[in-house]
């Protein structure tokens, strides 16, 4: 299960070859098994799509898998800081997860670099100089599709997410916006995939629309039912529930849905364009968000080791804050908490052909910081 | 709460209810007759799944893709008894169970070998699709509703098989006396492998036909099978009777449960807590009910007393 990729062989040798630093060693910690392994494998393709381009030989990636249990992931990330020993980690998709990793490793040293999980846990009071969110605070992009409710004049909303810490702050990011009634709120269990109970209860709670978080396998199963149902309240949902990834398994029961995404494929900058064309050239399908997410923190940790080296804390992490590197969503900053300040868009579920795919069809909240910022002392 | 939302909620734990009894009584005839406890009982559910969106991928019809799943899920099965399991029969549940589970990750291993990790698309078929309207109003998918009847059939005709049928006979003697019906000059090995196939094919349906309308991924059997014990233990081992009242029962339980205990909370406490504490505690209810069960009656609703 263990792959170690070496990028020496991949650079021709050169003069840069004889000046070279010192290694950085990077453990990916993510799903690579499982019913979130989609997620995962889109995370490290991103990633390792990244370090490829750059041809660097000076950086190692570590990965494993966690089988989306917080105990596995806590085990590996255990050896890779004490026996590998190494610099740099990110990978992890789930917040239950990243809540039982990232804390241990940052005051450990270790510098750690989320692609995915944005617990508020981390963003706020317990945020660490160490740790830097590349993808999303959890709450971000729920609260775009609660600003997108109220323009799109919903008022009475049935809210539905999983039973763990990304779920909540799904919710709370929901209701931070949104301003009409809630019609119900439910929390379905983590992996369930049987929404029969729960669309029974949209159904007799009188609700005008439905807002559900359900990463991976879980939307597609909530999606299929929902469809097969006769209840036609209009849908809204956040990317995670309308990725790359799933809309396939999806069909034609996601069309015309509304969701919300820090990206998209047909946002139009030189290093978006570019990253869609190299990902589909080499791994034959679209990328999702979750790709994106992974190229995006690679580059980011690429740009600042060009400026630092990673043996020196201090300007390793004043070298990462500055986000010197072409995010594919354009201006990419980060805030006091080290979390992104970004736009988030309104996108529309779009048949292209055989493909199901998004469209941008509105910026939903501009340069948007997250509601925790202010709880963190650094 | 209206009455529509108890009928709908009933139904649905019905349905939930008949798909375990197809988990679980192919993993309690396989228990009883060969005292084996069969973990990779999920990865058959798999196969069935992924086999059933293969043939349906290629020929678009829904029927073929079950009858793929059937024959997909007992070539599986048989091979799996033929290669393994066989060797197992004379060890102790411990072996069993670490060949089983290694078992689980050759088969979700291989099948991510071959298929990858993106779920695959498989739909209901344009005749079951949609929901239908019931007397009193009560509007219900008609695909969940074929699924009912399917699972009723499926149980109707497993009681048959076993009161009625030489195999039946065989089957019920291999339960209650392994040498003797040897002795008595049954071929005890090919037995073996058919109670395993039957079980098998069982689990393959289920998987094929929840699979429509959940999603089709690797791994997406353990945590049905995880349920699946929890009905066999609930109706006592090796009864097929047990599996079925003990599959309606956490199928009911669950499902009426993930309702109506968030709204019994609300009622003294605030919702927001409410919901939260009463999805944690309806998420315990059905092992709460396996507890309470076993107290009273240790072997299970119709298990025979050790």
């Amino acid at each position: 299960m263990k792959s170690i990729s070496t990028l020496a062989l991949a650079t021709a040798v050169s003069s840069l070859a004889l000046t070279a630093a010192a290694d950085t060693k990077i453990g990916m910690i993510t799903t690579l098994s499982g019913g979130g392994a989609g997620l995962g494998v889109d995370v490290r393709d991103g990633f390792m799509l990244a370090l490829e381009q750059a041809g660097r030989d000076d950086v190692e990636v570590v990965i494993e898998d966690d089988q989306r249990k917080p105990e596995s992931a806590v085990q590996i990330a255990d050896r890779m800081i004490q026996s590998e020993k190494v610099d740099i980690m990110t990978g992890i998709i789930w917040s239950n997860l990243a809540m039982a990793v990232v804390p241990a490793a940052t005051a450990q040293g270790v510098f750690y670099l989320s692609p995915n999980a944005g617990p508020s846990a981390l963003a706020g009071a317990r945020c660490h100089p160490n740790y830097f969110n590349v993808a999303w605070q959890n709450d971000n992009l729920h609260e775009a599709a609660g600003a997108y409710a109220n323009d799109a004049a919903l008022k009475n909303s049935y809210i539905l997410a999983p039973n763990y810490p990304a779920g909540k702050d799904a919710l709370t990011g929901y209701k931070r916006m949104y301003s009409g009634e809630l019609a119900g709120e439910t929390y379905t269990k983590l992996g369930q995939t049987d929404y029969a109970a729960e669309i029974a209860q949209i159904r007799a709670s009188g609700a005008d629309s439905v807002y559900f978080f359900l990463p991976g396998g879980m939307g597609i199963s909530f999606l299929k039912q929902y469809a097969d149902s006769g209840v036609d309240l209009p849908v809204v949902g956040p990317a995670f529930s309308f990725d790359q990834g799933i809309l396939q398994a999806v069909g034609g029961a996601a069309l015309g849905i509304k969701n919300t995404s820090q990206w998209n494929k047909d946002l139009d900058n030189t290093a978006n364009t570019a990253f869609v064309a190299a990902f589909q050239q080499k791994y034959e399908r679209l990328p999702s968000l979750y790709a994106s997410q992974g190229y995006d923190t690679a580059n980011l940790i690429l740009s600042a080791l060009d400026k630092a080296d990673v043996s020196d804390a201090d300007a390793f992490r004043d070298a990462l804050r500055e986000a010197d590197f072409a995010s594919v969503r354009g201006d990419f900053a980060f805030g006091q908490n080290q979390h992104p300040v970004q736009n988030i868009y309104v996108r529309e579920v779009i048949q292209e052909g055989d493909v199901f795919t998004n469209k941008i069809i509105a910026t939903g909240l501009e340069n948007h910081a997250d509601a925790y910022a202010a709880d963190c002392k650094m | 709460m209206s009455l529509i939302l108890v009928l709908e909620q009933i139904l649905n734990g019905l349905q939930f209810g008949v798909m375990l009894f197809l988990m679980a009584a192919g993993l309690t005839l396989v228990f009883g007759v060969m005292g084996l406890i069969n973990l990779a009982h999920g990865a058959l559910y798999m196969v069935g799944a992924f086999a059933a969106a293969i043939v349906a991928s290629w020929t678009g019809s829904f029927v073929l893709a079950l009858a793929a799943s059937l024959m997909a899920a007992a070539t599986a099965g048989a091979l799996m008894e033929i290669l393994v399991i066989r060797k197992l029969y004379d060890r102790d549940h411990l072996d069993q169970v670490l060949a089983t589970f290694a078992l689980i990750l050759v088969f979700s291993e291989g099948t991510r070998w071959v298929f990858g990790s993106f779920p695959l698309f498989l739909d209901v078929p344009p005749y079951l699709s949609g929901p239908v309207t019931l007397p009193g109003g009560i509007e219900y998918p008609l695909y969940r509703l074929a699924i009912i009847a399917i699972g009723l059939v499926i149980a109707l005709g497993l009681f048959w098989l076993i009161s009625r049928t030489r195999i039946g006979v065989q089957i019920r003697a291999g339960e209650a006396d392994r040498e003797m019906i040897a002795a008595l000059g049954v071929d005890i090995s090919r037995l073996y492998t058919l109670v395993f196939a039957l079980g098998a094919a069982l689990a393959g349906l289920a998987g094929a036909l929840v699979g429509a309308i959940q999603s089709v991924q690797v791994g997406m059997g353990e945590p049905v099978l995880i349920l699946a014990f929890v009905v066999i233990v609930i109706g006592g081992i090796g009864s097929i009777k047990g599996a079925l009242v003990g599959a309606l029962l956490v199928g009911l339980t669950d499902r009426l449960g993930s309702i109506f205990l968030p709204q019994i909370f609300a009622l003294v406490m605030e919702p927001s807590s409410a919901t939260t504490a009463g999805a944690s505690v309806a998420s315990m209810l059905i092992y709460i009910l396996m507890a309470l069960i076993l107290l009273l009656r240790p072997s299970g609703l119709y298990g025979r007393s050790a």
